[in-house]
């Protein structure tokens, strides 16, 4: 960190007198300049790493045990954990069941906490502080104990309307959309606070409606914004475990993170690794992808108080 | 929390002053404002989707007779149907839809949650007292040695849905068939009834027997059906067989108390825990919901078995928030600062494999972090050539918690680090350097600070996070190791894993007293964050 500040004053100084500078000087100042920085960025990658190619070894290794997986595959390579992944388990279910609850309920909350959040941030009304803070506050309790609670609606639930009942994505999702609120709203509200009221005003002057002002101003203004929220927020609900844990015991009606957690356990924990691993390289490769396309727009979005769940 | 967050930060913003004068003018506006076509097909559309949805979901309320919650739909719908029919309640139209789902499924758990704090609801402690006194008695109905087993058969002499029930039991020995019901048992002539060979009744005069159907559909009835025989008890036992078995435990309403007809012992009812003691203290496994007071709270301080865990499992967790979230803040940091320079050559290509772990599935990656420390045959140990036995000692599964932490927190904290420096302005840091302050002191006093005024945000809401982060230990150590003497509590519990196997753990939930810690952890976790939210001058800027 010791470059960071002085490039500028020892670029010049480098920069002009280059003549009288031997070999070993020069190596010595290309160190202490850039040379540290690519070797700390050479044991990060390392450290980043070494646990992914970990995983790609176990997936293409054809014994498929935890015991003879090594950090490289030194038993031939197979794609046989694939192809039994889809074979003997409810993989592609699970996967599907997955894009399905957690892009809906991406979505759904981010409609749901941008909505609130523009009535955060434009509009003056009685209860506005209250309600701000009182969203912090739940957002505080650790929601999963409340699924005791949870377990005894969702039961009358099942028993009244079974097709948002336990075993159903849309029982899930609904649940999932109770946390929209808590998590994005004060997120959002602060990106609204950064555009300019100047233009709602004009707008508001030109006859424009409040649902004009949101949808045809508002939104596209802050769209990149919502596209990495949203997208943090998938990749938070295809994590989420304890809930979707709870709520789906059907084989067929899993998501990811259940299905996949029950390959580990009891006495299949060592055989199952190889699939377990195929079936981790597979869940990662969409987020990976859009990852690396969105990267700009995550760092704006991060920056500004966004936590991956 | 504190009110500092929302208000008075209004000031920074010029363009907010006016606020009082400006409602007048934008209601008038709003009230000129034309009602686009678009606008009223989309309002149509939604609150036909809302009226749908009522209706789908009423018939099954008219049909169980849930009337309170029949009268809460019309409500809930009636109200959204008057929001959006007038111009008023702007503000409303856009809070209400997240709302309604808040409450459904966050404010109403939480809330019942918060309630059973104060209750001793848990595994025997379910119901009312009446349940318990049929479960005591039930549960007491003993298949004694060489009581008789039977093929029953259900029936009934009115409608098969509704009419009372009766079993039709044949005895193995001798093939006599009995009709029994509450009130006693009585054998019926074997020229009445038709006798499968299984021993089972198919049919009887003066009685409908039940099919499968009909039965399973009125399972319960018959499973509560007792019919007193001269040595205890005919039960069901499933759909086709009977036993007689013997009630041994009675409650007697004179005494308040149960008493167990074999040995003369009686328990009394003890309202203040819910359950029924014996003079010794002996408990009956069965009791009933209670109000409890503040005693859960004051077991967590007060009972020596509880409050040493307690207290050191607090301490851990405090470790566990702060550990991880400062070692990914410092790393992160340390690794955006090297990264940091117009000289650095390939930043795109470390950012890019840096921030990989960030992408991967982490509920996955921290299953395989664990057996990457196997202590058999896991990664970390066949690559150092260690036989360290990492979740089995207690300070080196901490060590191993916190390091897979870091591997997946680092490359969070790097990305918004990266951000927060790109962002500090370049003149700022050449400006000390043409001062002549060393690289140095230049970032002691100008990156650092600014870099925590950005990140201060995020450092509180990743301690919030981390303080509950219950996926880090229950998919890695799940909690253990486990002192020997005390199962429920081991060396990198957190509160939340501990309250986890309290509430849903093997050995008797505990759902009360569960409940008291949670809300110990939400008063820790507010406290933190108001405090610190106080303290962060940038936090009032942005929510202001």
């Amino acid at each position: 960190m010791t470059a960071l500040t002085g490039t500028p004053v020892t670029g010049g100084t480098a920069g002009a007198p280059p003549a009288n500078r031997n070999g070993t000087g020069r190596r010595n100042r290309w160190f202490a300049q850039v040379g540290w920085r690519h070797g700390v960025a050479v044991l990060a990658v390392l450290f980043s790493l070494f646990p992914i190619v970990f995983v790609l070894s176990a997936a293409l290794n054809p014994l498929g045990t935890l015991s003879s997986t090594a950090l490289v595959p030194n038993s031939g390579v197979s794609f046989g954990n694939f192809t039994e992944l889809f074979g003997r388990t409810a993989f592609a279910r699970w996967f599907v069941n997955s894009l399905l609850i957690a892009g809906l309920a991406a979505l759904a909350s981010i409609t749901l906490s941008a909505l609130a959040a523009y009535a955060f941030s434009r509009m003056r009304f009685r209860g506005r502080r209250v309600g701000l803070l009182s969203l912090l506050l739940i957002q505080m309790f650790p929601q999963f104990l409340a699924i005791v609670a949870i377990f005894l609606i969702f039961t009358t639930v099942t028993d009244l309307w079974p097709a948002v009942g336990f075993n159903t994505p849309w029982g899930l999702f609904l649940l999932y959309l109770g946390g929209a609120l808590g998590v994005n709203t004060w997120l959002m509200k602060g990106f609204f606070d950064t555009l300019p009221r100047e233009l709602d005003e004009s707008a508001t002057m030109d006859g424009a409606t409040h649902a004009q002002i949101f949808f045809r101003i508002m939104l596209p203004l802050v769209a990149p914004i919502l596209a990495v929220t949203g997208l943090l927020a998938f990749i938070g609900t295809v994590n989420e475990f304890l809930m979707a844990n709870v709520f789906l015991t059907d084989t067929g009606s899993k998501t990811l993170a259940v299905g996949m957690y029950g390959l580990l356990q009891g006495d299949e924990r060592n055989n199952n690794f190889g699939i377990f691993a195929a079936a981790t390289l597979l869940t990662a490769i969409p987020t990976v992808v859009v990852f690396q396309f969105l990267q700009r727009y995550i760092v704006s979005g991060l920056t500004a108080g966004a936590v991956k769940g | 929390m504190s009110t500092s967050p929302s208000g008075p930060g209004s000031t920074q913003a010029p363009g907010r002053e006016p606020v009082g004068s400006r409602p007048a003018k934008r209601r008038t506006a709003r009230d000129h404002a034309p009602i686009t076509l678009t606008g009223l097909a989309v309002k149509v559309v939604l609150l036909g989707l809302v009226a749908g949805i009522a209706i789908w979901a009423a018939f099954p309320l008219i049909e169980a007779g849930k009337w309170a919650g029949l009268a809460l739909l019309v409500a809930t719908t009636a109200g959204l149907f008057h929001l959006y029919l007038t111009r008023r309640h702007v503000p409303a139209k856009y809070l209400v839809p997240g709302t309604l789902f808040l409450i459904a499924f966050q404010v109403v758990p939480v809330l019942y949650t918060a309630g059973t704090a104060f209750t001793n609801f848990g595994d025997g402690h379910r119901g009312d007292k009446q349940g318990a006194i049929v479960a005591i008695q039930t549960a007491s109905v003993k298949q004694v040695p060489g009581s008789t087993e039977y093929a029953l058969s259900v029936a009934t002499e009115g409608d098969p849905a509704t009419g009372p029930l009766v079993f039709l039991v044949t005895d193995p020995a001798g093939g006599a068939v009995s009709v029994g019901d509450g009130t006693g048992l009585r054998r019926l002539d074997a020229g009445e009834v038709t006798v499968a060979p299984g021993g089972k009744v198919t049919a009887a005069d003066g009685y409908t027997v039940l099919n499968f159907g009909q039965a399973s559909a009125r399972s319960q009835e018959i499973t509560d059906l007792v019919v007193p025989t001269a040595g205890g008890a005919l039960r069901s036992s499933g759909l086709s067989r009977a036993y007689e078995g013997k009630a041994v435990r009675a409650y007697d309403a004179g005494c308040d108390c149960v008493r167990d007809s074999e040995t003369g012992r009686t328990w009394t009812a003890d309202e203040s825990t819910g359950s029924f003691v014996a003079a010794d203290g002996e408990r009956l496994a069965q009791g009933w919901k209670v109000g409890v007071g503040l005693r859960n709270f004051t077991r967590v301080l007060t009972d020596p078995n509880i409050s040493g865990p307690f207290l050191g499992t607090l301490v851990w967790n405090f470790a566990f928030a702060v550990g991880s979230t400062g070692g990914t803040f410092l790393l992160g940091t340390f690794v955006a600062l090297a990264l940091h320079s117009p000289r650095m050559r390939g930043t795109n290509l470390y950012r890019v494999l840096l921030i990989l772990p960030y992408a991967m599935p982490s509920f996955a990656m921290l299953l395989v972090w664990r057996d990457m420390f196997n202590s058999d045959f896991g990664l970390i140990n066949n690559l150092f050539g260690l036989g360290v036995n990492w979740f089995g000692e207690e300070w080196s599964a901490r060590a191993a918690v916190l390091l897979v932490q870091l591997w997946l927190g680092y490359p969070y904290m790097f990305l918004v680090a990266t951000g927060a420096l790109q962002a500090i302005p370049r003149e700022l840091t050449e400006a000390t350097s043409v001062d002549g302050a060393s690289p140095w002191q230049s970032f002691r006093a100008v990156t650092l600070p600014l870099l925590l005024v950005a990140l201060s945000p995020l450092l509180i809401s990743s301690f919030a996070y981390n303080f509950n982060n219950f996926n880090a230990i229950y998919l890695t150590t799940e909690g253990g190791p486990f002192p020997a003497d005390n199962p429920t509590n081991g060396a990198t519990d957190l509160l939340i894993t501990y309250t986890y196997r309290l509430a849903f753990g093997g050995q008797g939930a505990e759902f009360g007293f569960a409940a008291a810690i949670s809300l110990f952890i939400f008063a820790i976790v507010a406290v933190v964050s108001a405090v610190s939210f106080r303290r962060t001058r940038k936090q009032e800027e942005v929510y202001a």
